[in-house]
């Protein structure tokens, strides 16, 4: 600690080209703490406590497919099963195709197998005996600044409508909110899926997927393996699965979010090396005599490696620290700005340690070069100015 | 007074390419305890490469130099540098401070190599540069000073661990005439009523007029010794 202000003061001697060297350091790690909360957030996708009794059960071959609705009485008659739901994807926008809403059209009783979704009994009545009802998250209602009886416009992505026009309309009769405070369902829209049926044209009595609660969740492998044996052999095969299984295959067959997180971190820190660790490289050979200096007064040659390996970790740990800290900030605006699609955005202890172990190893990566040619320094070269 | 410094039959040899240099010729050598030495030459003569040599900046190619009865030619890197640490200042010509720390924490850098603490660094250090005059420039960086000035803190900085032995490459080569005698002046009282034994380097006769003997160098060779 006692050397600290003398790296602090090395680090600092040329003021402008430390802090534009710092800045991109900042952004290297915001952009980190950005990513690795996308990563956090589609990996704990599907993660409740509520979700442990639930099973997906959705087409084997592909999300898009989907599944006869003759099926919804044989999976409640399946032993352990408490109770089925069942949904399709609406895929709504609100005014603007970038308003991406995400709308479900569900059964009556899907709001009884997610207790975690709050609805009061009032809003649930007008819902329900509503047709044309839609119930929107309370997250989606700020941000739209809906009022309840208002006319929401939602334009479907996929289904028309029976004049054949993809804006639909309905009426906003009651509001959602979250129980654990989730983002993506204090931000989506479920509509009636006897309106949606009714209305469109495309895959008549035909559903999404079904959601079925289990009285045993010790028994969810033998459930999801007989519910798959129903379809079995037919032109609508099953795959049944746990609900966090589930979300995280859906997102795996849009993209492998681990992968691409990885690939540009990957090119932005590959990139931080070379410029930072040129910068440091220059640095060092500007302080040739002053570390000559340093070793004349009787700096060991392993506490001027030392010195120096310190500068370049210090600067990478503030630059890493502020970085990430920028990310928390921002992290309490991005649920909304995401409109619930990322979710966990917090730098949690796991994406701190990473962040700190990876400014550090870089740290240590950059100044592992200059630190080495300050311990090889001779001194009386050096003084020379040779 | 007792020997300080034994030189004995040093030589020193540099690679210049192919080419090999002999710097210096067996140079034998006593410089007592106490002692104010001015090493003179011209060019090349091998003046700063015998300072560097004393100060343990450099080992010979051959011969031996002990200083205080310890042999610092057979010394390794890590032991050289804790030797250094504890027994020598250096002055240089162009000050060599370090540009991003005050007067104060330049005095105070070698100090970090002490078990000292902090408040104790930061009194030794005002001390040292109380002792040069500079008191009232403590917080002051080196830009902020003087070239006499920025020499002074230099002394401070080279005196504040107390070592025996203050070696001076060019201590006045560049400054005024004015700033000079002062810095020579100064050095004069380190030696005269400190003690230090001090060892400088110098082309100017009017610096070496201010210590108590001269020795020149020609060609890697003492050739001339004279007494003030």
């Amino acid at each position: 600690m006692k050397y600290l202000h003398l790296i602090w003061a090395a680090l600092f001697r040329r003021k402008t080209r430390t802090i534009l060297t710092l800045l991109s350091i900042i952004m290297a790690f915001l952009l980190f703490g950005l990513l690795d909360a996308v990563r956090v957030s589609f990996e704990d996708a599907g993660k409740s406590a509520n979700g442990a009794e639930r099973l997906q059960t959705g087409a084997r071959l592909s999300f898009i497919q989907t599944l006869p609705k003759s099926l919804e009485p044989k999976i409640a008659a399946v032993s352990g099963v408490k109770d089925v739901a069942y949904a399709n994807w609406f895929g709504g926008a609100y005014q603007d195709p970038h308003n991406q809403v995400f709308t479900f059209a569900v059964s009556d009783n899907y709001l009884d197998v997610y207790p975690e979704v709050l609805v009061t009994p009032e809003d649930r009545k007008a819902f329900n005996e509503d047709l044309n009802g839609i119930l929107a998250g309370e997250m989606l209602i700020k941000k739209y600044g809906w009022k309840i009886g208002d006319t929401i416009p939602l334009q479907s992505q996929i289904f028309p409508n029976q004049e054949g026009s993809k804006n639909w309309s309905f009426k906003l009769v009651g509001v959602m909110k979250s129980k654990d405070g989730d983002a993506f369902q204090e931000g989506m829209v479920l509509l009636h899926w006897k309106k949606f049926d009714e209305t469109t044209p495309y895959n008549q009595g035909e559903v999404g997927w079904y959601i079925s609660r289990v009285k045993d969740v010790n028994q969810a492998d033998r459930i999801a393996r007989d519910i798959d044996a129903l379809s079995a052999n037919s032109d609508h095969e099953t795959k049944t699965q746990t609900e966090e299984a589930a979300t995280r295959n859906w997102i795996k067959q849009m993209a492998d979010i681990g992968l691409i997180v990885t690939s540009i971190m990957g090119a932005v820190f590959f990139t931080l090396v070379l410029l930072t660790g040129n910068t440091m490289m220059q640095a060092v050979r500007e302080r040739t005599s002053e570390l000559a200096v340093l070793k004349t007064m009787g700096f060991s040659d392993n506490k001027v490696l030392a010195l120096v390996l310190g500068e370049s970790v210090l600067l990478l740990l503030l630059g890493g620290v502020i970085g990430l800290a920028l990310v928390s900030a921002i992290g309490m605006v991005l649920p909304t700005m995401s409109g619930g699609m990322i979710n966990n955005t917090h730098v949690g202890i796991s994406s701190w340690a990473l962040g700190i172990a990876l400014a550090s190893g870089i740290g240590v990566l950059i100044g592992a070069l200059p630190a080495l040619r300050a311990m090889r320094l001779n001194i009386v070269d050096a003084l020379a100015g040779r | 007074m007792s020997t300080l410094v034994e030189i004995r039959d040093v030589s020193k040899t540099y690679a210049r390419g192919k080419q090999k240099v002999e710097v210096l010729h067996h140079v034998n050598l006593d410089i007592q305890q106490g002692d104010f030495l001015a090493l003179m030459g011209p060019s090349g003569s091998g003046k700063t490469t015998l300072l560097n040599l004393i100060g343990g900046l450099d080992s010979p190619s051959g011969g031996s130099i002990s200083v205080g009865g310890q042999r610092i030619d057979t010394l390794g890197g890590g032991a050289l540098a804790k030797w250094r640490a504890a027994n020598v200042g250096f002055i240089f010509q162009f000050y060599n401070l370090l540009p991003m720390l005050s007067a104060q924490k330049n005095v105070e850098v070698p100090l970090l190599l002490t078990g000292l603490s902090a408040a104790e660094r930061k009194r030794n250090a005002a001390i040292a540069l109380q002792l040069v005059g500079l008191a009232d420039r403590a917080s002051h960086k080196p830009t902020e000073l003087s070239g006499g000035q920025q020499q002074r803190v230099a002394i401070a900085r080279a005196i504040v661990s107390d070592p025996s032995l203050l070696v001076c490459d060019e201590p006045t080569g560049d400054l005024d005439r004015q700033s000079a005698e002062d810095v020579l002046g100064l050095l004069q009282v380190l030696n005269r009523e400190h003690g230090k034994t001090l060892i400088m380097v110098t082309h100017d006769p009017k610096a070496a007029e201010y210590a108590e003997q001269t020795l020149h160098l020609d060609k890697g060779t003492l050739v001339e010794q004279a007494t003030a």
